[in-house]
């Protein structure tokens, strides 16, 4: 089974899209969201309603910080995200949001768990950027893989079985072998706002069968999501930011 | 499974036991082939198979199960000649790898026979340094290299075996991880491997150095160090220079080992290719001091060196890829004719473009004595007068500007009946990453006999630039 892994949207739908088109040419079974489908970005509803139809068809979608903050306000926001979120509310119609309050925190399938930041507390939103963290995550469950997003920078974390713990960088497209004998923590780049100065939007693929994840990034057209930021009149660094990739 | 319970017959996944192998410290090996029809075989490659088991005690022992792990994994992603073709490898309750059985000679058995002649040891050296550079393109640090992990194949080239240590640039590392320091066999570690770095190609020809060595002069650099701290003593420890055991070492070959065993990698070859070629062309050799050394540092340099090295750290994360870019063997096709005088001046000033931005880089200039038949013109010697001389010279005048920015630059004149297989050839030879050709342009010479530097476009292994003369 080959599934497709997708987090940190942000209501960007030039980078949603073209990561979708990738999968569907790379014989995808399944597909999982990570959360975050809203916030930041200018097409929450597209992105929502898009997310809403894969899950109709089975795919599995678990609630990121921002699309718990459309439902209430998160005071630990920064105010570029406090005041896109806010704006998002205002274009989100009841079913959006009736989905949204639907989603759960995590999701666990065949030893694989799907959470948005973190195992331990999920709805705290505590980022995975260092091993401590990761193994704290890892600890808190017994799935042998942790697939989660919310720090928008690209990360695998692999633990032995003695606990030792180590970071890797993942590169686009290199087929890595997720070896039974460890245990897995991928952190999946955002689709709609990479933070390592890489501004192509960044999915990855899991094949469970044959255990190999392949991380991926797809260039798209950035100038137009950067430029729809800009028309809405949401905070001018959001769009800047895409196209820098930070 | 259990290693120790298998016996002669049994199958396993479709691969019967046919006779033991002597087993390593880590696994047991085992003859084994397929059982199904042969029918079926057809389409796959036929070659001897062998299995490798780890020996697994007390339950799970991390250290061969990382080691068996990374070996599986790098193993299964390399192809070439120079590695056992991988065909299979086991589950997690069942862990086994089934590759190609090497038929040839390992190297260890060679060692016996120290000293070797310079000529034996050099042509052993460059096929394992050509061995190297292959696994080093595809990403890979062997970071084990000892003579117990070649095996000369016998139809002639090295095959690099046991991955179990080593290092994969674009995956995560499982070795680093597990065992907290240096890893790799006392006698063959790089200073920096020593350190716990684990991102240098140019560990693997420090080890082929310490090879070379012991090859050369029947003695091992750095004697037989167990203890993980006294592998650091190489960091400012050098060796005696190899004609301090053995005279007969010529000054070139300390030279090429001397350098392998440089401290810092940056001091060493930069690939594995540019060491296979010096090994290839013992008259090209630059000998520096090196050459000329008559026995180690004295107390104070070695004194300074520990004052300096005694707290180094590891260095950061390089790509094994991106030391190879960053060194390329360039040929220069270079044609001397009068007529082509503006065109040899347009391929100087494009060579020396391409070693701006390639500091590591060294350029092999090639000239092309086109013979009419296979020997040399008679009326020539008859004057006195020696063509190739004479086409050395004018091709060392052309790269005279490459050689003064202080590159590495060697002069090869060969005869032929037909330039661009020369050229072709000597590429292929050499692993040249990247040949310069000068085009002619059109001309009526040129319609009948057909264009050398179409020729090597069409048939050179590596990249070409074609350099047209400017209007």
């Amino acid at each position: 089974m080959r599934i497709a892994l997708f987090t940190d949207i942000h209501s960007n739908r030039e980078a949603l899209t073209a990561c979708l088109n990738h999968a569907g040419r790379s014989r995808i079974d399944h597909h999982v969201f990570l959360g975050d489908y809203v916030g930041y970005g200018a097409d929450p509803v597209f992105v929502v309603e898009t997310v809403m139809a894969y899950v109709e068809r089975g795919a599995i979608a678990v609630l990121g910080n921002h699309d718990a903050a459309t439902l209430a306000p998160d005071p630990g926001m920064s105010d570029a995200a406090f005041t896109a979120i806010a704006w998002t509310r205002d274009q989100l119609g009841p079913t959006h949001i009736a989905f949204i309050k639907r989603l759960r925190l995590s999701s666990e399938e065949d030893g694989r768990l799907y959470v948005h930041a973190n195992a331990y507390a999920p709805g705290a939103w505590e980022y995975v950027t260092g091993r401590y963290v990761a193994s704290k995550s890892l600890m808190a469950t017994r799935a042998q893989a942790i697939f989660c997003g919310h720090t928008h920078v690209p990360m695998l974390f692999h633990m032995s079985m003695t606990g030792k713990i180590a970071s890797f960088e993942p590169l686009d497209r290199v087929d890595i072998p997720l070896t039974a004998r460890y245990r897995w923590l991928a952190v999946i780049g955002s689709v709609g706002q990479p933070r390592d100065y890489n501004p192509a939007a960044c999915y990855a693929i899991l094949d469970a069968k044959r255990e190999i994840l392949t991380y991926i990034r797809v260039p798209y057209d950035v100038d137009t999501a950067a430029r729809k930021i800009r028309d809405a009149r949401l905070p001018i660094g959001l769009s800047r930011r895409l196209i820098e990739g930070y | 499974m259990a290693a120790h319970d298998l016996t002669v017959g049994q199958v396993i996944d479709g691969f019967r036991l046919d006779a033991a192998l002597d087993p390593g410290g880590m696994a047991n090996f085992w003859r084994v082939s397929r059982v199904a029809p042969a029918a079926a075989d057809a389409d796959r490659a036929q070659f001897p198979l062998m299995m490798k088991v780890p020996l697994l005690r007390r339950g799970e022992d991390p250290i061969t199960i990382v080691g068996f792990e990374v070996e599986e994994t790098i193993l299964a992603r390399l192809t070439g000649s120079h590695v056992p073709r991988f065909v299979t490898a086991g589950d997690f309750e069942k862990p086994y790898i089934v590759m190609e059985f090497v038929a040839g000679r390992s190297l260890k058995g060679l060692l016996e026979e120290t000293p070797l002649p310079p000529e034996e040891v050099a042509a052993i050296g460059a096929k394992i340094a050509f061995a190297l550079h292959d696994v080093h393109r595809q990403h890979v640090i062997h970071l084990d290299l000892k003579p117990s992990n070649v095996i000369v194949r016998d139809d002639g080239g090295a095959v690099l075996i046991d991955f179990g240590l080593s290092r994969h640039d674009q995956l995560p590392d499982l070795v680093a991880e597990e065992f907290e320091g240096a890893v790799g066999t006392g006698p063959y570690i790089a200073p920096e491997q020593a350190l716990g770095d684990r991102s240098d190609p140019r560990s693997d020809i420090f080890s082929l150095g310490v090879i070379l060595y012991f090859l050369a002069t029947g003695e091992r650099p750095f004697g037989e160090p167990q203890r993980e701290a006294e592998w650091r003593r190489r960091l400012w420890r050098d060796p005696q220079p190899p004609r301090w055991w053995n005279k007969k070492v010529p000054p070139w070959l300390q030279e090429i080992i001397l350098r392998c065993l440089e401290i810092r990698p940056a001091d060493r070859y930069a690939s594995a290719a540019q060491l296979a070629f010096d090994l290839q062309h013992p008259a090209e050799v630059a000998l520096t001091r090196r050459a000329e050394r008559r026995k180690r540092d004295g107390i104070a340099t070695v004194a300074m060196r520990w004052f300096r090295t005694r707290n180094a750290q590891p260095r950061r994360r390089k790509s094994v890829a991106g030391q190879l870019w960053r060194a390329p063997i360039i040929t220069a096709a270079v044609d001397l004719s009068p007529e082509a005088e503006p065109l040899a001046e347009a391929l100087a000033l494009a060579v020396g473009r391409l070693l701006a931005t390639e500091p590591d880089a060294r350029v092999t200039c090639v000239n092309v004595l086109k013979a009419a038949r296979l020997t040399l013109d008679p009326l020539e010697d008859a004057e006195g007068r020696n063509p190739h001389l004479q086409r050395l010279i004018e091709l060392k005048h052309w790269a005279r500007r490459l050689a003064a920015a202080g590159n590495r630059v060697t002069y090869h004149v060969f005869e032929s009946t037909d330039p661009a297989s020369a050229i072709i050839e000597f590429a292929r030879n050499i692993q040249a990453d990247h040949i310069v050709v000068g085009a002619r342009g059109s001309s009526t010479l040129r319609r009948y006999l057909g264009s050398v530097s179409a020729r090597v476009v069409a048939e050179a292994p590596c990249t070409v630039t074609v350099v047209r003369k400017p209007h």
